[in-house]
């Protein structure tokens, strides 16, 4: 695997593989001396178009662990702001002689034209375009849900998770979908008309507009974050309504299963997505799920 | 490149096939089509003429294009009077519509001239220059329609294309006006509200690729608005790319009722389909977007039983700076004039949808008579004017976008294997292309 770009492109059996090599890893986590030699003398370059401290500081700390001399760049302060274009970036990225590009784009599809338009060599990977895919979000998921539900081997099997919100504008709901699937668990999504992609019935998910009609049967409820701003374009009425219809609250967290999970890929929006006490609960991994993302 | 050929006057097309019937031989002198007699004794009958061989091609009366961006003045880096020109004489063209949407914009009698002179100037193809409904294609105040309808390049066709006049009163008002010179509105179908930030065309592949989506029904709501309208006005009604199957049934049932509603489909809407965005190749990035195979099906349809018009080219060029770069910030539109020819062929002609006849209708005949455009889209008889397109419907040929004449190289063909290709081009006795290569 050159690039990952897509967890449509990842096949089943070399999720599971990534997902051990993670499991692995997490031992390092561990040791004092917390570096393997892998990527030693490769230089891996984090280009980032869009701001998430998050993402960024994961890939940085998993690079460095890995020994690669790391190079982040934010777009903000850069010549990106003054007009460059992505293909001169990459360009000077290509002359720097960087060996793999992580990038994080406001644009649908950036990754692909780095990794085939021909301006650079390296590997791409993927660290969320637009509302496209988030693969490594994905991946870190998927890990979180095997390691507390699946005993840390194998696949996702008959696991239920359920996708709760703006599924019209998230590559994180996109990649999950993918990956999940694959890995053998059911999804189900969960959000109001408004916030569904024209399409989405070709998904390999079942679809609900209700977020109470099969709560008690669910591994793994999964918020995705809803900008505020969405109800000044009618997506839906007002925070309150999309909280009360839509939201988290210690009430439908009562309905779960005893050892299901509650996951935010963050940020969170307390209050509206989902509710304070939920988000500090201790079935929530939300935190965990930041520590993951350096694992996978 | 020869210079003769600009001052060659005479010329004997032979054992060509006008509209795929039995072989003639062709003679054009001054102008005109001088003669038309029995397969190789043209050229015993007219000694001092260039002989062009045509054994097993197709004569076809010169293409008329009813939709062009030729980008002078304004956007000379992308493509000008002079390219635009070029690139229509290889596609068999003899006549081009050249869009308003330049800068500064078409919008009055005076850059409506220039851009009529230029190509005059350039002299491969008559350029008929478009003008703009509204100033600055704003969709407020009325343009001069009237001076740039009484100037010296006689403008009949007026659009804001690429932008709608989507205002239904200014709409209303247009259409009234134009009827004073026997104009047409050629309107831009898309209502701006429904496809803001819209990338792509809305459906299984824009919810895969996270690409905004560009409904069905942002094309329909104004094509079916305008139909009534300008039934309430009986003018003339022009829709610009047809692009939708729910389109070509609004305007058959349209036409069914008798309203003076007329339309185009583009080349790249009768082949090519959304799911070509999956790489995020902005090549294929264009307004309006690529449709699904149903959609395709539907505007074949329509174009073969006469719903649809003609095909218009929506020939878009592009710096490449403009299209080398995120799929969201590429410009729309797409290279057309050189392969216009070819992809109708591969869609309508191997499909057996058209035959030779209907090629010229749709995309000579038609066009001409609804731009209003003199000399052009003519019969292929004795005396009319020498306007003329010889095509190889057996030589197939790959697409080199590189080689086109012009500095974009913009086309969604390149690469691709296409049959049928133009190999000489007459404009008013003129050759402009033999051998498919320009003369000049």
């Amino acid at each position: 695997m050159k690039h990952l770009l897509n967890t449509n492109d990842i096949g089943r059996d070399e999720a599971v593989l990534i997902l051990d090599t993670a499991s692995e890893m997490a031992n390092l986590t561990d040791r004092s001396v917390k570096k393997l030699p892998a990527l030693r003398g490769r230089t891996v370059v984090n280009l980032f178009f869009e701001d998430s401290t998050r993402t960024r500081i994961s890939f940085e700390a998993a690079a460095k662990r890995l020994s690669a001399d790391v190079i982040s760049f934010s777009a903000k302060g850069s010549s990106v702001s003054k007009g460059e274009t992505l293909k001169d970036t990459a360009l000077t990225l290509e002359a720097m002689g960087a060996d793999a590009v992580v990038i994080r784009h406001s644009a649908s599809g950036a990754p692909y034209r780095l990794a085939t338009s021909g301006w650079i060599e390296g590997s791409v990977i993927n660290a969320g375009d637009g509302g496209h895919q988030h693969p490594t979000q994905a991946l870190l998921d998927a890990y979180t849900m095997r390691r507390h539900l699946r005993a840390n081997t194998g696949d996702l099997s008959g696991l239920k998770v359920m996708l709760v919100g703006d599924v019209l504008h998230s590559r994180v709901a996109r990649s999950n979908v993918a990956l999940l699937h694959t890995l053998g668990a059911e999804v189900t999504l969960v959000s109001p008309p408004t916030l569904l992609p024209v399409g989405v019935e070709q998904w390999p998910a079942r679809v609900a507009y209700s977020l109470d009609e099969d709560l008690e049967a669910q591994d793994v409820v999964m918020m995705l974050r809803v900008q505020r701003e969405r109800m000044n374009e009618a997506y839906f009425p007002s925070a309150r309504e999309y909280s009360r219809r839509y939201g988290l609250d210690s009430e439908r967290m009562a309905r779960l299963p005893k050892d299901s999970l509650v996951m935010h890929p963050g940020p969170m929006n307390r209050g509206l997505e989902i509710g304070d006490m939920v988000a500090d609960s201790d079935r929530s991994v939300i935190v965990e799920q930041v520590a993951n993302g350096v694992t996978v | 490149m020869s210079g003769d050929a600009k001052s060659q006057s005479e010329f004997v097309l032979s054992e060509v096939r006008p509209l795929n019937s039995d072989p003639v031989d062709v003679v054009i002198a001054a102008g005109k089509i001088r003669e038309i007699c029995a397969p190789g004794t043209g050229a015993a009958r007219n000694p001092i003429a260039q002989v062009i061989p045509g054994a097993g091609q197709v004569l076809l009366p010169g293409l008329v294009d009813l939709h062009t961006h030729l980008r002078e003045p304004g956007r000379e880096d992308a493509e000008t009077v002079h390219t635009g020109s070029q690139a229509a004489a290889l596609g068999g063209f003899t006549a081009v519509h050249a869009m308003a949407n330049t800068d500064p914009v078409m919008d009055t009698a005076g850059v409506a001239i220039q851009v009529w002179r230029l190509g005059r100037e350039a002299g491969y193809v008559d350029v008929r220059p478009v003008g703009a409904v509204t100033v600055g294609l704003e969709g407020q105040r009325m343009a001069e329609l009237g001076a740039m309808a009484d100037s010296a390049a006689r403008v009949r066709v007026f659009s804001d294309d690429g932008k709608c006049v989507s205002d239904p009163v200014r709409m209303r008002r247009a259409l009234e006006y134009v009827k004073v010179f026997d104009g047409v509105i050629a309107q831009h179908a898309q209502e701006p509200r429904l496809t803001e930030g819209a990338q792509m065309n809305e459906g299984v592949i824009s919810a895969r690729l996270g690409l905004k989506g560009w409904p069905s029904v942002a094309e329909e709501a104004i094509i079916a608005r305008d139909i009534l309208l300008a039934e309430l006005v009986d003018s003339r009604l022009h829709i610009c790319h047809v692009s939708t199957a729910g389109s070509v049934d609004i305007i058959r049932r349209a036409k069914q009722r008798g309203i003076k509603v007329t339309a185009e489909v583009t080349p790249h809407h009768l082949l090519l389909t959304d799911d070509l965005a999956v790489g995020y190749d902005p090549v294929y990035k264009v307004n309006p977007p690529l449709r699904t195979a149903a959609d395709v099906v539907a505007v074949r349809e329509g174009l073969a039983d006469g719903t649809i018009d003609i095909v218009a080219t929506d020939h878009a060029p592009h710096a490449s700076e403009d299209k080398d770069c995120e799929w969201d910030y590429a410009a729309f539109g797409m290279l057309g004039l050189p392969t216009a020819l070819s992809v109708v062929a591969q869609s309508m002609v191997t499909t057996q949808a058209l035959d030779w006849a209907g090629v010229a209708d749709r995309l000579s005949t038609s066009p001409a008579r609804i731009g209003q455009v003199q000399d052009q889209g003519q019969p292929l008889a004795v005396g009319e004017p020498a306007n003329l397109a010889v095509v190889d419907p057996d030589q197939t040929w790959v697409v080199n976008a590189a080689d086109f004449p012009g500095p974009s190289h913009n086309s969604p063909y390149n690469g691709m294997k296409l049959p049928a290709k133009v190999t000489a081009t007459f404009f008013r006795g003129r050759a402009t292309v033999i051998d498919g290569e320009l003369q000049w």
